[in-house]
């Protein structure tokens, strides 16, 4: 009743190639986006803007990157976070090099720069899969960072091995990184980029490159029967997905916690993000979102609500429970719904569909 | 009817008399937001840190606060997780009240950088007190960033001339081998270019072996260093599980414990204990003494545990790192008291907290008032150098408690000080930040 199709006709291909065909999808896109540009910036305090969103749309950012080379080309991958932190040192090395690149341009070459990294990882893929590919990938994990430990080049000779970004302009007097810059610009900034990346990636999926990716996660040998190069399809899926990582590592050191060491990209940084697209759904962007809105915001909503309603719980203690009950909601939601949190949306539509009178 | 109404006036007033008390009393008090972790591979450490910051506010309150205004404190446990802490640290960084913090005490290196820029733009003193980032010691540059009493800069300094008075003088460092097992993060790799600078003024050679988070796999580091290099003596970085693991895997490989010197983060009894016999004749380094027979002890336990008011088990008072965390409270309330002096005795911001800091002047006397004669050794913070110039000891572990005292040994400054400058003046090159020139 609520969400019916019935009577929205499409009468040119434009229409029915659109990128959201129904009506009410458009509706509901349109009015999230303009709560997100207009609603949360009046509502939400420094703390939500910083903490809360920014983490959101970074990790967002990195789950649609995973997403890309797993959900959809179907290549099991470990190593996020080490093109992460790929991202951030070669967005460092741009910054501090060329103090006078743009925000836009350093993140746009950082992202390129994992992207080749990505694709020379992503060799082994061409003979190996499933689980023996996620141990070759495992090798990026560790072989970047120890890379990025070990030659001090990449921090600029610091003692620490710990890099800061330096205070960088948008536009105007407007800064991005360093102490001047707002939680708005930080926050608008981000979200622009992840909107315009999420619209890049979709486009990007439902065209020839990505009907080539899906073919392949399917079944390789019959994609490569109907004409489908899998050194191109497989090295294009890493390379995508490894530019999407990169700009996340590299917007997680300059704007989330302005300062980063190797350790920050560590192993399980890529557990998380592989559990954010199991729990949010395979081979879809919307389950990337929802997936770290699972895994990066629950957690810090378990751990502050006791104090929100007022309850005097020992800090440990409230860690514990964090704990405890952010596991079984992660079994509750796989057994309830092992294709993800996109699936279960799937699903609350097809019956708003046939809601109020089902069969 | 009329009497109702008088009656609800009357509720009415003592409703707001109590509201202005009330608002009156949040408006003098001094908050800080204290991040802990009490879970996760590093709590060993971050109990009795969280533990001894908490009696020691509660001391201070129960004793009239600083000048009559008392400290309020919000805890957030963040489990030694970087990210988590940044996220903490903006959960708690203004009170349920709406009362900004005056200053941070992160209490890991991590936390510390990324909070550099954060407490700057917040007006926020951020005390990173013997860890964080050794060339904030350079108040010129890093205004809000103190690290007093010192530096991990300074204790290696301090603990390369322990090593040389037990060669036999500096000058039969020549030719011999020190090692640094360290943990494999920001926090243990700042020794190592004071290391190197040192191994090339003695002629020593210096070996590096990082252990990796959380530093349960140390085997193939402690073979290489008990069969292969053997080296004269090892310094180790750990913190949490690491330094007892460090411990346990030297006598396994027959490495003599004796020769291992924990730097002040691997000095607790919470590192020694684990390993048992194995332990016996660790050396660890602090920079303040060890138990608890002095007054301000006495006070801690009669005045915050006497009243049932404690924040842990009685026993941990005293422990090593609980008196660590007294020092860098002390030093705090005393930078609260030279503040005062300037803007009186009200509740300070952070900006007018900086200014105290860079005032403090821990002097024997002023430590024998505050109840800790002889407890560390005087402490005199200036506007250019945040980090002061303190001591340290070196301790033994006899298998039940800290004994044999060394000496204080002062750091090498002559050879710190130019690198901390150096290192700060390219830090503020790479921000575009002028170094303060009203700075002496």
């Amino acid at each position: 009743m609520i969400y019916r199709e019935a009577g929205q006709f499409k009468t040119s291909y434009k229409s029915d190639q659109a990128l959201l065909p129904i009506a009410q999808d458009r509706f509901f896109i349109i009015s999230l986006l303009a709560a997100a540009y207009i609603l949360v910036p009046m509502v939400a305090n420094d703390y939500w803007l910083n903490s809360i969103f920014l983490q959101f749309f970074i990790f967002s950012l990195a789950a649609i990157g995973l997403n890309i080379l797993t959900g959809y080309a179907g290549q099991l991958s470990l190593g996020t976070g080490g093109f992460m932190a790929c991202g951030a040192f070669s967005a460092y090395k741009l910054a501090t090099s060329f103090p006078d690149m743009h925000i836009i341009v350093v993140l746009f070459l950082a992202g390129l720069i994992t992207a080749l990294v990505g694709m020379l990882f992503g060799i082994p893929s061409l003979r190996i899969k499933g689980f023996y590919l996620a141990v070759s990938t495992l090798a990026a994990q560790f072989f970047l960072l120890w890379l990025f430990n070990r030659v001090p080049w990449f921090t600029n000779y610091s003692s620490s091995g710990v890099i800061s970004p330096p205070p960088i302009k948008l536009i105007g007097d407007y800064y991005i990184t360093g102490t001047q810059a707002t939680n708005l610009t930080q926050y608008f900034f981000t979200l622009t980029l992840v909107v315009v990346m999420a619209l890049g990636a979709r486009n990007i999926i439902r065209g020839h490159t990505g009907r080539s990716w899906m073919a392949m996660r399917d079944m390789d040998i019959a994609a490569e029967i109907i004409g489908i190069s899998p050194l191109k399809a497989k090295l294009s899926a890493f390379a995508v997905s490894s530019f999407y990582c990169g700009i996340a590592g590299a917007l997680w050191a300059f704007l989330y916690t302005g300062t980063v060491e190797p350790l920050a990209f560590e192993i399980n940084q890529s557990f998380k993000i592989l559990f954010m697209i199991i729990i949010g759904g395979l081979g879809s962007i919307l389950g990337s979102f929802l997936g770290a809105a699972f895994i990066v915001v629950l957690p810090i909503f378990l751990n502050s609500a006791p104090a929100l309603l007022g309850l005097e719980i020992s800090g440990a203690l409230v860690t514990h429970i964090e704990f405890m009950v952010f596991g079984v909601l992660i079994v509750f939601f796989l057994i309830v719904e092992p294709h993800g949190l996109a699936r279960l949306w799937g699903i609350a539509k097809e019956k708003l569909r046939l809601w109020p009178f089902p069969h | 009817m009329k009497n109702i109404m008088k009656k609800i006036t009357i509720v009415m007033l003592i409703g707001v008399v109590f509201s202005l008390t009330g608002l009156a009393q949040a408006a003098e008090k001094i908050y800080i937001p204290l991040l802990t972790y009490t879970t996760g591979p590093y709590a060993p450490g971050g109990i009795p840190l969280d533990q001894a910051f908490r009696d020691y506010f509660k001391y201070v309150n129960a004793t009239g606060g600083v000048n009559g205004v008392e400290l309020e404190w919000e805890t957030c446990e963040y489990g030694y997780n970087t990210d988590r802490g940044v996220e903490c640290y903006e959960r708690i960084k203004k009170s349920k009240s709406g009362n900004m913090g005056v200053a941070v005490f992160p209490l890991s290196t991590g936390v510390t950088y990324a909070l550099l820029p954060r407490t700057q733009a917040d007006g926020m003193v951020l005390h990173s007190m013997g860890y964080g980032r050794t060339d904030a010691s350079d108040g010129r540059v890093f205004s809000h960033v103190f690290t007093a009493p010192m530096t991990y800069w300074s204790q290696v300094t301090a603990i390369t001339k322990y090593i040389g008075e037990q060669m036999g003088g500096m000058n039969n460092l020549k030719g011999k081998k020190i090692a640094l097992v360290y943990h494999n993060s920001a926090y243990g790799k700042e020794p190592i270019k004071t290391l190197e600078v040192l191994a090339e003024k003695y002629g020593f050679k210096f070996l590096k072996y990082p252990v990796n988070h959380p530093g349960l796999e140390q085997k193939s580091t402690w073979l290489k260093i008990g069969r292969q290099t053997k080296p004269d003596f090892t310094i180790i970085f750990g913190w949490g599980v690491m330094t007892q693991t460090s411990i346990k895997e030297a006598k396994a490989i027959g490495y003599p414990v004796s020769k291992i010197i924990g730097n002040w983060w691997s000095a607790s009894e919470n590192d020694t204990r684990p390993a048992g016999s194995a332990s016996v004749g660790y050396k660890a380094a602090g920079f303040h003494t060890i138990g608890k027979q002095y007054p301000l002890h006495a006070g801690i336990v009669d005045k915050v545990y006497g009243a049932g008011n404690g924040s842990g088990e009685k026993s941990v008072v005293g422990e090593v790192l609980y008196n660590r965390a007294l020092v860098n409270g002390l030093i705090f309330t005393e930078a609260i008291r030279a503040a005062q002096k300037k803007y009186g005795n009200i509740a300070i911001n952070g900006k007018q907290l900086a200014w105290g800091y860079e005032h403090v002047n821990l002097t024997e006397a002023r430590l024998n008032e505050l109840g800790l004669g002889g407890f560390m050794k005087p402490l005199k913070i200036t506007c250019a150098n945040h980090e002061g110039a303190n001591s340290l000891l070196i301790h033994e572990w006899d298998g039940k408690n800290w004994v044999n005292p060394s000496k204080w040994y002062s750091p090498m400054y002559d050879v710190t000080r130019p690198m901390i400058e150096a290192s700060a003046a390219a830090y503020a090159k790479e921000k575009g930040i002028t170094p303060r020139s009203n700075c002496n």
